[in-house]
């Protein structure tokens, strides 16, 4: 039977002990339902809770309570073998933070064959799949390389290509662009949402740049380890007011268009993400004004 | 500055010796050492120099790179030759010094021990360091050693750590820079005092560079899990090695060179 959603998450908690012996709520109540193929971003200050989610979601934390469903398969039973959670991260994948800390291997394309060799691939089909990984992240030519001698934005894409040599079903990025710089980040960027598109790999993008949750079809607001928000991006950021409230900012263009409509009263949508749709906003709003003046003045 | 280092001492090339494989190498090496060892005569001798010679030229590594190599080891081989001179009786006496006393043995048994460190310097550079890449090496050591996997040895384990620590070095050099650079620029002296100063200067370089060590060894940990990596068993490997003729020739050459050296040992 195939299944409509890759992760469904009912009532999930999780705690990290405290050296005093007690317990520190990180993960509340939590449930949700990520669809096949879709990307979603999931958004939260610091503390909120996003990365132990991630980690919940692949079992490198099992949850103290409540179920986890991940491809159709109950990853919190009780008499889960550790093949089922080797079978489970090959189709979760996830990229860390650091693209250092990463990679094993001090080639390249040895690196991507990290983990299919890990589960048993014939050798013939690791090679096919880490050229293919290559291809998608578009680093072929940096097969043979070190990964010292490359940039943080292409290391991150190695790293990239070995969960995807590993053929994931959904791949989670843990803040996998807040160490790179601009270019590396729109590198990075680029090959997740191709990635997302061409391959149809469901993507869990766990960030905090809001100019990257924008390009998500969902977004989740994570506060204090409960979902605060839960809609398309056009819609969460139109609630500027209780983003803000979160210690969250939106996107600059959108708190712009916010404050025309707020401050001084002009009657524009407030769902605007990008800039492009912003100037069109505003020129319209500027010929509506030129036009009163015009009319005014004669 | 810290970054200059090349690790190990490997030479990149294009020679038939670059191109053998590591777990054939490792045998060649394991044969010319012993080979070495079995030379007794001065013919044979003769004939390992000149090996060791001859390696170095199908190499193409520049002869200065290995003198230099060999520079390192000179004062061992001094030692070794001096001890042997004044130490080793015989019959034919040359020079007697009341207490000490040459005999011609020992200026024989000196020269023959400094060509048997010769060429096992210029052998073993030629033939493995120079000319192998670490990772090279730690594999071809890895399926060398696997069957010591019957007796209960780590082999894959160990050959995991080599691997991630020549991985993680020039990461470490990397950030071993930027400590020192940061403690420089909060004034901290690290080229004047004595000894003991500038160790306990290097103190606060030594303490984040661990503490942030640890720090990824625990992100790579996760990573290599998330990975699925459980260890040696049931892993595949992309790269196969696999035995080409040229392997075959060299070998079969070693072992009549070998052949050829203890043969001379009963002529003589």
């Amino acid at each position: 039977m195939e299944h409509q959603y890759i992760i469904e998450a009912n009532n999930l908690c999780f705690s990290y002990k405290t050296e005093d012996g007690g317990a520190f709520p990180v993960i509340k109540n939590l449930s949700f339902a990520i669809e096949k193929g879709s990307f979603v971003a999931i958004l939260g200050h610091n503390g909120s809770g996003k990365s132990t989610l991630a980690k919940l979601c692949n079992m490198i934390l099992t949850p103290d309570s409540g179920t986890l469903v991940v491809g159709g398969v109950d990853v919190t039973r009780n008499d889960l073998s550790e093949d089922d959670i080797y079978q489970l991260r090959r189709q979760i994948g996830m990229v860390f933070q650091n693209p250092d800390n990463q990679l094993v291997a001090t080639i390249v394309e040895e690196d991507i064959a990290f983990g299919p060799e890990n589960l048993g691939i014939p050798p013939k089909e690791i090679r096919a799949r880490v050229d293919d990984a290559l291809r998608a992240v578009n680093m072929t030519e940096f097969a043979r390389h070190s990964p010292t001698q490359l940039s943080g934005g292409q290391k991150q894409r190695i790293a990239i290509a070995g969960i995807i040599a590993m053929l994931p079903d959904c791949i989670i990025f843990d803040e996998s662009t807040a160490m790179l710089d601009p270019i590396g980040r729109a590198e990075v960027m680029e090959t997740i949402e191709r990635l997302n598109r061409e391959k149809g790999i469901t993507v869990l993008l766990i960030t905090h740049y809001m100019d990257e949750a924008i390009r998500a079809d969902r977004v989740i607001v994570m506060n204090q380890g409960e979902i605060f928000l839960d809609d398309t991006p056009r819609r969460v950021f139109s609630k500027v007011d209780q983003l803000k409230s979160v210690g969250l900012d939106v996107p600059q263009v959108t708190d712009l268009v916010n404050r025309l409509r707020t401050d001084a009263g002009f009657s524009i949508p407030a769902d605007i993400l990008h800039s492009a749709e912003a100037v069109e906003v505003l020129k319209t709003l500027y010929q509506q004004k030129k036009l009163r003046i015009d009319r005014e003045e004669k | 500055m810290l970054k200059d280092i090349t690790l190990g001492q490997y030479f990149p090339g294009n020679s038939v010796l670059h191109k053998l494989d590591p777990r054939m190498k490792i045998f060649l090496i394991i044969i010319y050492i012993v080979t070495i060892f079995a030379a007794n005569n001065p013919l044979s001798f003769v004939l390992v120099l000149a090996s060791a010679f001859v390696l170095m030229l199908i190499s193409k590594i520049p002869a200065k790179l290995i003198l230099r190599g060999l520079k390192a080891v000179f004062f061992i081989m001094a030692f070794t030759a001096v001890i042997n001179i004044f130490w080793t009786s015989g019959e034919h006496l040359l020079l007697d010094l009341g207490i000490v006393k040459i005999y011609m043995e020992g200026i024989t048994y000196a020269v023959f021990m400094i060509v048997r460190v010769i060429s096992l310097i210029i052998g073993t550079s030629v033939l493995l360091t120079y000319t192998t890449s670490p990772i090279a090496l730690t594999d071809g050591l890895e399926r060398v050693l696997a069957p010591l996997k019957v007796l209960h040895i780590p082999v894959h384990e160990f050959s995991m750590m080599m691997t991630i620590a020549l991985r993680f070095i020039p990461t470490l050099i990397e950030e071993t820079d930027k400590i020192i650079s940061a403690q420089k620029a909060r004034g901290a002296d690290f080229n004047s005092g004595n000894l003991m100063q500038r160790a306990k200067a290097l103190i606060p370089v030594m303490v984040p560079l661990f503490v942030s060590a640890f720090h990824r060894a625990d992100e790579l940990a996760i990573a290599m899990e998330c990975r699925c990596y459980r260890g040696g068993e049931g892993r595949t490997r992309m790269t196969q090695l696999h035995y080409q003729s040229q392997d075959i020739v060299m070998l079969i050459v070693m072992l009549s060179f070998m052949a050829v050296v203890i043969a001379l040992n009963f002529i003589f």
